[in-house]
């Protein structure tokens, strides 16, 4: 069935959000990440409500994408202020606070 | 087509989430359009919001008690006496940290709405948290109070630590909701709906003509991860210590009581009320957490010497012992005796919440007057500068230690008491044994207060550089009063929190 | 009257709250003769309960006060109520008639302590606690006075933190107690489980009734067995209490010896009908560990040479004795012991705070010697609390150590004989102990040369507050074995048993249930047999350190350091004096060294855990995602749906 197909591109596309979030350092390649992780979801809340035939997926996944934006709006920021005072974005610098 | 019929709104039953979301929006927007305002009055008028939003809580408490619970908005938010225990948790919780929050601010030049509006937004989605009777809905609410909370560990612009901890936190965060909403998204699959009311009725019928549902459980699991992270349950703790470090300590003592509640709060709305029929699949895993978050929370605490590091670790020991509650509740969730599991999470819940936030504003007051320091030493003879403050401070450390006479030990008999009621023996005695363990790392701050650095000044006068401003003070012996009366007179408190287990879905 | 009895924790307790808040304003001596009065307050309000059930039939000696519900959850109520029965007012009489002249002595003791009013505090909560263990009518109630002295006790120990091996010590005792507490809370739940309540009322008669299983009430006696070994310092969990000395010696009379270390053992008694529906080798171990302890403890302190340590010992082989009673199914045996020990210890440790206080905080008893010239009434009353402790009849310590030693041969021979031999050294040390300090020839001139800057050191007697209790508790030592003398037909029949009939209600079996032994029927025999042993052990003594230390003239011994390890080998031959410095060896490199091991590995462990922390966002991310990975193996594979 086609929609199983959207299910499996969902997953896909999730596990390569979830890896880039593992993998890269610069945190707005981090935070692009994410937010592949979130369009993934909305992928699926889609295909579900085509499987099961009911509109809440799809009422969902638009509210996801207000939250998404909403997310990206607060990491940017955060990434300009830690920017402004050093210089960089890269996560790894980010670790005075450990053990 | 069919014409567009918006759902029946009972406003005056969400009067207590109108309140707040309103006020934070106007404190927003009226604070951003006038000047700066006297000292003292973001807070005033903060806590008046939240003290209003609080008495009408409590109104639809006593409406609830009378008519039976029931759902508004078309399903969306139940309208049980959960929610309400839950909104009047947060709602006190919220009153003490701006207490607190006042002085913070204005030494650090940075008094303004902003903070205020954020801890009313974080309060309201943490509201919504405990209230929804809708994936959705609780999805929103969780984003509501995550994003406030975010922004609120990097308030302290200038601070690099608070930075790093609220990017952290971001990131983190962000990451564990992207695992909770594909949790809902295949509970969503495998369901049909995302109304936990229309949930339960699509797995009885599925349940009742056999066969697991592979998209649930896989969605169990992802909404566990969620929660987990929320909840700092190991091992989705990891951010906890050096958020709760980061952040301004009134902000560490908002997340661990705000948003501590409200994430335990959808706990019990997604796995005991909407998850009944899969408590035996859930159960197990939730016992895992609580018993990794004990031993590791209480076993890495021990050796910390920050208190603010400290007190992260001994949350996510606190969060083990709430999981000892849920795993109690999951025997017999959606029973008709749902035994006391849950009452006794809410207990935990607001005697943690109140005993919590006090300890932190005695770290706020003391952390102050080191400059910021807030290691062990710098607690050294707080009890010949302040005899009061190391009083109080005694008594929170000794509640979250679990000693007779206070709350804390009230709520973590309850647990126990729920545990071995279900005959979970096991699950009881590692969570005593991991409470044997805390108890040694309160010790060593009692050690700093009471016994350490006397001999320099034995009968010196109060230390007049060690000033304990007003709303700290205000919610120190709040919170310690609180904190002995429940722990001395536990019998109205337990039994008005017995009226939670009849959830509406 | 007995009505009252919440008043004798009251008492102390609101001591504590106006010390607390004036305690500096009262100042010295003012707060210790307040501190003084709220403890005999309490005592004028036992001795009054005490008469009132006497006043009463045998059935009718017990009364519940419930002052409020505590703990409603659910099905379990627990009340915050007091029990007034013959054992816990016989009990409440002791602790608070000991605490109040204690806290006397302490008023002299602690003269010019700049944390004099604070020391009075801590000491006034510690009496409250006691009231309230020995007071409960419930496990909880009694478990909050468990935890009570426990914080009090770690306080007291860690007063003068100043000294750094004080605060190891309160840390040490802290640790060791929170796994006797484990055992406790435990067996707390257990109780619960099988029985719904909480009350030793309930329990007791579940218990009695039969509707206790025999596992459960195995499990119940063992866990609150941990917590008593914990508590009253036995094997393995005994190494906290002789490093418990660090505190001030009022403190170590008081917590360490008289009170707060019986607790175990009147938690036992408690409930003894759990014990005895529990399966056959749970006496057995509790009497073995004991006997062990007694015997293990008693041979330490041959060799100490601090004199507050050699009673530190003495007091965890006395404890050891009172389990063995208890294992040998002698409650009465035990309570009575737990008495007059708490008599002659309090004595002792008080008359050792005495001599300290008068060679300027000297406790090296080698540095001592002939002080009963110096210090008459402390040598005096001391060498009756030494005569008590040895077993020299008609003292008190006598009477309640021969009848533990009777039922414990009615029992089993092989504890018998234990006991014997660790009855003989306890005379030996304790003799050693008063040759070195008050007898022989003074040996503190050259510790006067160490004080050779202030002038002449001379030995002084203390003041008379400090003497006052010194002979109250002399006088009690040497005639407490009146209360339960042993049925010899030459004594009077209404003198015999008095505290067998008194506990009656509570411990339904006394001596009557080995009467029918061969050692009972012997037993002015085998009374007599303790009582050579006594006079052997203080005997041999005096030929090792009398002997030796006559020819003070000799400056050889003196320039060895007072050669008295010399003239224990010379005596014991090498090996056995290779196998007491064994002993103490063991105590500090073993014992020390397991406990200090593991609480290395939990650092360790710790330490592996932290590592983990690494503060990097991206490690934190993997972590949560092997967490995602547990979890979906053991929703979807482990539940079997893939």
């Amino acid at each position: 069935m086609l929609a199983v197909n959207f299910l499996i591109l969902a997953a896909v596309l999730f596990s390569i959000g979830v890896f880039g979030v593992i993998a890269r350092r610069n945190a707005v390649m981090v935070l692009m990440s994410v937010e592949l992780v979130l369009n993934s979801v909305m992928l699926n809340l889609v295909a579900f409500s085509q499987i099961t035939d009911s509109i809440d997926g799809q009422l969902f996944a638009l509210f996801v994408i207000a939250i998404a934006a909403a997310e990206v709006g607060v990491g940017l920021a955060m990434v300009l202020m830690v920017y402004r005072n050093r210089r960089s974005i890269a996560l790894d610098e980010l670790s005075e606070m450990k053990g | 087509m069919p014409p567009f019929v918006g759902p029946e709104v009972a406003w005056f039953a969400l009067s207590p989430l109108l309140v707040l979301s309103g006020g934070g929006l106007l404190l927003l927007v009226v604070g951003a359009l006038t000047g700066r305002w006297p000292r003292g009055l973001y807070a005033a008028v903060t806590a008046t919001v939240a003290g209003t939003a609080a008495v009408l809580a409590a109104i639809q408490w006593s409406r609830i008690a009378d008519d039976g619970p029931s759902t508004l908005v078309a399903g969306a938010l139940s309208y049980d006496a959960f929610a309400q225990f839950l909104t009047i948790t947060i709602l006190i919780s919220v009153i003490l940290v701006v207490l607190l929050t006042d002085e913070d601010l204005h030494e650090s030049d940075a008094d303004g709405p902003e903070v205020y509006g954020l801890y009313l937004m974080a309060a309201t989605g943490g509201i919504i948290m405990a209230a929804a009777n809708d994936l959705i809905v609780l999805f929103l609410g969780l984003e509501a109070l995550s994003l406030a909370l975010y922004v609120l560990a990097a308030s302290a612009r200038q601070r690099s630590d608070s930075q790093e901890s609220g990017l952290k936190y971001f990131v983190l965060g962000g990451f564990s909701s992207a695992f909770f909403l594909y949790g809902i998204a295949l509970i969503y699959g495998g369901t049909g709906s995302t109304n936990i009311g229309r949930i339960v009725a699509s797995l009885q019928s599925s349940v009742t003509t056999g066969g697991d549902n592979a998209l649930v459980l896989a969605g169990i699991a992802l909404l566990l991860v969620g929660l987990g992270f929320k909840v700092a349950a190991v091992p989705f703790h990891v951010w906890t210590p050096d958020v709760y470090q980061g952040a301004p300590t009134p902000v560490t003592a908002f997340m661990a009581s705000v948003g501590k509640a409200a994430a335990f709060a959808a706990i019990v709305r997604v796995l005991v009320v909407a998850l009944p029929f899969y408590r035996e699949d859930w159960r197990p895993a939730i016992w895992l957490l609580a018993v990794l978050s004990l031993v590791v929370g209480s076993a890495l605490a021990v050796v910390q010497t920050n208190v603010k590091r400290m007190l992260a670790y001994s949350s996510i020991s606190h969060a083990g012992f709430l999981l000892v509650a849920i795993e109690a509740a999951g025997h017999r969730a959606g029973e008709a005796d749902p035994g006391s599991g849950v009452v006794a999470l809410v207990i935990y819940l607001l005697a943690y919440s109140v005993l919590v936030i006090g300890t932190f504003a005695v770290v706020t007051v003391v952390g102050r007057n080191a400059s910021g320091d807030v290691t062990l030493d710098a607690f050294k003879g707080l009890s010949t500068r302040r005899p009061a403050l190391a009083l109080a401070l005694t008594v929170f450390l000794f509640a979250q230690a679990g000693v007779p006479f206070t709350s804390g030990f009230v709520a973590k008999f309850g647990v126990i008491q729920a545990a071995v009621e279900e005959r979970s023996y096991a699950i009881a005695i590692i969570a005593m044994v991991a409470a044997v363990i805390a108890a040694f790392l309160y010790l060593r701050i009692m050690v700093s207060v009471w016994l350490s650095g006397e001999s320099s000044d034995v009968d010196g006068e109060p230390d007049q550089t060690l000033r304990i401003p007003i709303g700290a003070g205000l919610a120190i012996a709040a919170a310690a009063a609180f904190t002995l009366v429940v722990g001395v007179m536990p019998g109205w408190l337990i039994s008005t929190a017995e009226a939670v287990t009849t959830y509406a879905r | 009257m007995a009505e009252l009895v919440w008043l004798i924790p009251a008492f102390p307790l609101f001591g504590f709250l106006v010390l607390l808040v004036f305690g500096r304003r009262m100042g010295e001596p003012g707060a210790g003769y307040f501190a003084a009065g709220m403890v005999f307050a309490s005592f004028a309000v036992s001795v009054g309960a005490f008469f009132d059930l006497v006043g009463r039939d045998e059935a009718e000696r017990s009364e519940v006060v419930t002052l409020f519900s505590w703990l409603p959850v659910g099905s379990l109520q627990v009340d915050m109520a007091f029990l007034a029965d013959p054992l816990s007012i016989g009990m409440s009489l002791f602790v608070t008639g000991i605490a109040g002249l204690i806290h006397l002595f302490a008023v002299g003791y602690m003269h010019g302590d700049p944390k004099f009013s604070k020391f009075f505090l801590y000491l006034n909560l510690f009496v409250a606690s006691m009231a309230v263990l020995v007071l409960g009518e419930n496990l909880l109630v009694t478990f909050l006075g468990w935890e009570g002295v426990g914080v009090c006790s770690y306080f007291l120990i860690s007063f003068w933190h100043r000294r750094d091996s004080a605060a190891t010590a309160g840390k040490k005792a802290f640790v060791t107690n929170r796994v006797g507490d484990w055992g406790v809370m435990t067996a707390m739940f257990l109780a619960f489980g099988a029985v719904g309540s909480l009350s030793y009322s309930a329990i007791n008669s579940a218990a009695e009734s039969g509707s206790l299983a025999q596992s459960t009430a195995t499990g119940i006696a063992l866990l609150l067995f941990v917590g008593a070994v914990g508590k009253s310092a036995q094997l393995p969990l005994y190494f906290w209490l002789p490093d418990a000395m660090e505190g001030p010696t009022p403190v170590s009379a008081l917590i360490h010896a008289a009170t707060m270390v019986t607790a175990g053992v009147f938690l036992m008694v408690r409930v003894n009908p759990v014990l005895a529906v529990s399966a056959e080798y749970v006496p057995t171990i509790i009497a073995w560990v004991g006997v062990a302890t007694a015997l293990f403890a008693a041979t330490i302190a041959v060799a100490q040479n601090d004199i507050k340590k050699v009673l530190a010992y003495s007091t965890v082989s006395q404890l050891g004795f009172m389990f063995l009673a208890i294992g040998s199914g002698a409650y009465v045996a035990a309570i009575f012991h737990m008495m007059t020990h708490a008599a002659f210890k309090a004595l002792l440790f008080l008359g050792s705070g005495s001599v300290i206080h008068g060679m300027h905080e000297e406790q090296d008893m080698r540095k001592m010697g002939a002080l009963r010239i110096a210090m008459p009434i402390t040598a005096g009353t001391f060498i009756i609390g030494w005569l008590a402790i040895a077993g020299v009849p008609p003292f008190a310590g006598f009477w309640s150590k021969d009848e533990i030693l009777l039922f414990a041969l009615a029992s089993s021979p092989a504890l018998y004989v234990v006991g014997l031999v660790t009855a003989l050294l306890t005379a030996y040390y304790m003799t050693r102990q008063v040759i070195m300090v008050f007898l022989g020839t003074a040996r503190w001139e050259s510790h006067a040369e160490e004080h050779g800057a202030h002038g002449e050191f001379k030995p002084h007697e203390s003041s008379p507050i400090m003497l006052l209790p010194l002979i109250v508790l002399a006088g009690l030592s040497a005639v407490m074995g009146i209360i339960q003398l042993p049925s010899f037909s030459w004594i009077p029949k209404d003198l015999q048993y008095r505290l067998e009939h008194w506990l009656h209600p509570i411990v339904a079996f006394g001596e009557a249930s080995i009467s029918d032994t061969s050692a009972y029927a012997n037993k002015g025999w085998f009374a007599l047999l303790a009582v050579g042993i006594a006079l052997a052990g203080i005997g041999l003594a005096h030929l090792v350190y009398s002997k030796r230390s006559l020819p003070v003239i000799e400056p050889q011994i003196m320039a060895d350091g007072w050669r008295y390890d010399a003239t224990i080998s010379d005596f014991m031959g090498g090996p056995g004096r290779r196998s007491f410095e064994g002993m103490v060896a063991l105590d500090e490199k073993v014992v020390d060294g397991a406990v200090n091991g593991s609480a290395t590995l939990v650092r360790s462990l710790s330490g592996q855990l932290r590592r983990g922390q690494t503060g990097f966002v991206r490690n934190y991310a993997a972590v949560i995602g092997i967490g995602v990975v547990v979890m979906l193996l053991w929703f979807v594979v482990g539940r079997g749906v893939l």
